[in-house]
């Protein structure tokens, strides 16, 4: 009977979650647009969260090569590690780890921002002042996060690929020349698109669940620390799914 | 004049009509076959005891809960009828003061009185908005704190500022949410001369939930007693106050 509840209410929140999602699409394109709220989202969830994902970025690319090193000496293929290391960061340890620090930051900030509106009555003011809290709080934050992320995920892949770079002249000498060559040589266009594209629903992933969370808070303060952390855990677990779902139509469309 | 006149000039007074209004949550029944009028430039007070469904009342009226049953009739509209448009625009003739003061706390005092101005169908010029800011910061005497965050003020800043932002449209009527509490003696009665005050200065209607009885006796033209979801008394305080009803004693115990 217990496992038969836990089965209900996760089915009740997938549920939810997708009219959630339902009415997002049904009122993101329709006016009135807050484009200066997007904008100044876009400033918050993008560029304040550069420099943690550009921090997380380097400190990966370089452990990941320090790590591989002692590997591939004993293979004797220590030069292939700037393909190796550039395939891994592009096709899935950057987009991954990134989306993954920016659900810490991005989606618990969300998620306690909204559910602190929420307990405190600031959405129903909202709305009262004749705005759709909908649209004016939920719509911009996942378009925000939805258009962010790819935008760091690139720039996160750039740094760590440099932290790679500098990984590798710790114990030897390559020139940046070789380095970035080999780099380049071994990655397809297959190997970015779909990183590339992945990212996105990621980031929207980040933005649905971080505002679901907050927007449905409730329970006074403790539900606002509660909405925080739920935006967290299950925007990650969110994001291994999606990864998941993506290898495997990257593989049926021949991608891989 | 003639009867006819006679009964329009009533009719073109009243501001708000709730008639047989019916609320719940799942079994539990909050308003059951609720009536109310409000007419111009009076002040209701509800008084009810905690969870007797005051708070759920002003929210069906205002249109953040949909009643299950009955009418609620602004200005001689149905709020029910009103598409999101229509209702925004009469919103604009409605203040709500929140309980909780409801004040945005990401933005500074001037950005939060701005925000009504900036939302609303209405469009102010920035010379407008400036002069409307500085006007609702006067009625409440805190001109000061128009650069300072909500978070740096007192309990009664606050609400002072929350009465500020709800006065910036010039509504109609004003919904108070129990205005005073939380807060001390001395700030609730000044509180309460605000809302008197406005009243006197702006014309308004309101109609206020409170518990305060301080609030009642000072605020009110009518009383009505909140019980089981119902209308159980309307009356002046006085003639509540002097009732020999026995629920209705007990407010006033």
């Amino acid at each position: 009977m217990k496992g038969n509840d836990t089965i209900l209410l996760f089915l009740e929140e997938v549920g939810l979650i997708g009219r959630f999602t339902g009415k997002f699409l049904s009122q993101w394109f329709k006016p009135r647009y807050e484009w200066n709220e997007l904008l100044r989202q876009c400033y918050v969830i993008g560029y304040k969260s550069l420099p943690l994902v550009g921090m997380t970025g380097f400190i990966m690319g370089l452990v990941l090569t320090m790590q591989l090193r002692p590997t591939m000496l004993s293979y004797g293929v220590e030069s292939q590690i700037p393909a190796i290391v550039g395939i891994s960061i592009i096709r899935e340890i950057g987009p991954v780890i990134t989306a993954l620090i920016f659900a810490g930051k991005i989606g618990s900030s969300i998620g306690a921002e909204l559910g602190s509106m929420k307990v405190t009555e600031q959405i129903d003011a909202m709305e009262v002042s004749g705005t759709n809290p909908f649209k004016y709080l939920v719509v911009t934050r996942v378009l925000a996060t939805t258009l962010m992320l790819p935008v760091l995920a690139i720039l996160s892949d750039a740094i760590s690929l440099y932290g790679a770079y500098l990984g590798v002249n710790i114990n030897g000498v390559t020139s940046a020349h070789l380095f970035w060559m080999q780099v380049f040589d071994s990655i397809s266009f297959n190997d970015v698109l779909p990183a590339f594209i992945k990212t996105y629903f990621f980031g929207f992933a980040v933005g649905i669940i971080g505002c679901y969370k907050g927007y449905y808070s409730t329970k006074g303060t403790e539900g606002v620390g509660k909405s925080a952390n739920a935006a967290v855990v299950v925007s990650s677990v969110l994001i291994f799914i999606i990864d998941l779902l993506a290898v495997q139509i990257t593989e049926l469309l021949g991608y891989n | 004049m003639n009867s006819s006149a006679l009964t329009n000039e009533i009719e073109d007074n009243i501001v708000m009509s709730i008639t047989g209004l019916c609320k719940s949550f799942g079994k539990n029944v909050v308003l059951n076959d609720f009536n109310l009028t409000l007419k111009s430039n009076q002040n209701i007070v509800v008084l009810g005891r905690s969870g007797s469904g005051k708070s759920v009342l002003i929210k069906c009226i205002i249109g953040l809960l949909k009643p299950d049953r009955g009418s609620i009739s602004l200005f001689n509209e149905e709020v029910s009828t009103l598409g999101d448009e229509a209702l925004d625009q009469l919103r604009a003739k409605l203040g709500f003061l929140f309980q909780s003061n409801a004040l945005y706390d990401s933005m500074t005092v001037r950005e939060n009185l701005e925000f009504p101005l900036r939302r609303h169908w209405i469009k102010y010029n920035p010379t407008e908005v400036d002069v409307l800011i500085k006007e609702a910061l006067t009625d409440v005497g805190l001109l000061d704190t128009i650069d300072m965050m909500p978070i740096a003020l007192s309990g009664g800043m606050r609400k002072r500022i929350a009465l500020a932002r709800t006065l910036i449209l010039k509504p109609s009527i004003i919904l108070y949410d129990e205005p005073t509490t939380g807060l001390d003696s001395i700030t609730s009665k000044e509180i309460i001369q605000l809302i008197i005050s406005i009243k006197q200065k702006y014309h308004t209607s309101a109609l206020i939930i409170s518990h305060d009885m301080n609030c009642v006796r000072m605020a009110s033209d009518l009383v009505i007693i909140l019980l089981d979801g119902k209308c159980y008394a309307c009356d002046t305080f006085e003639n509540l106050k002097n009732a020999e009803d026995q629920k209705i004693k007990q407010f006033f115990e």
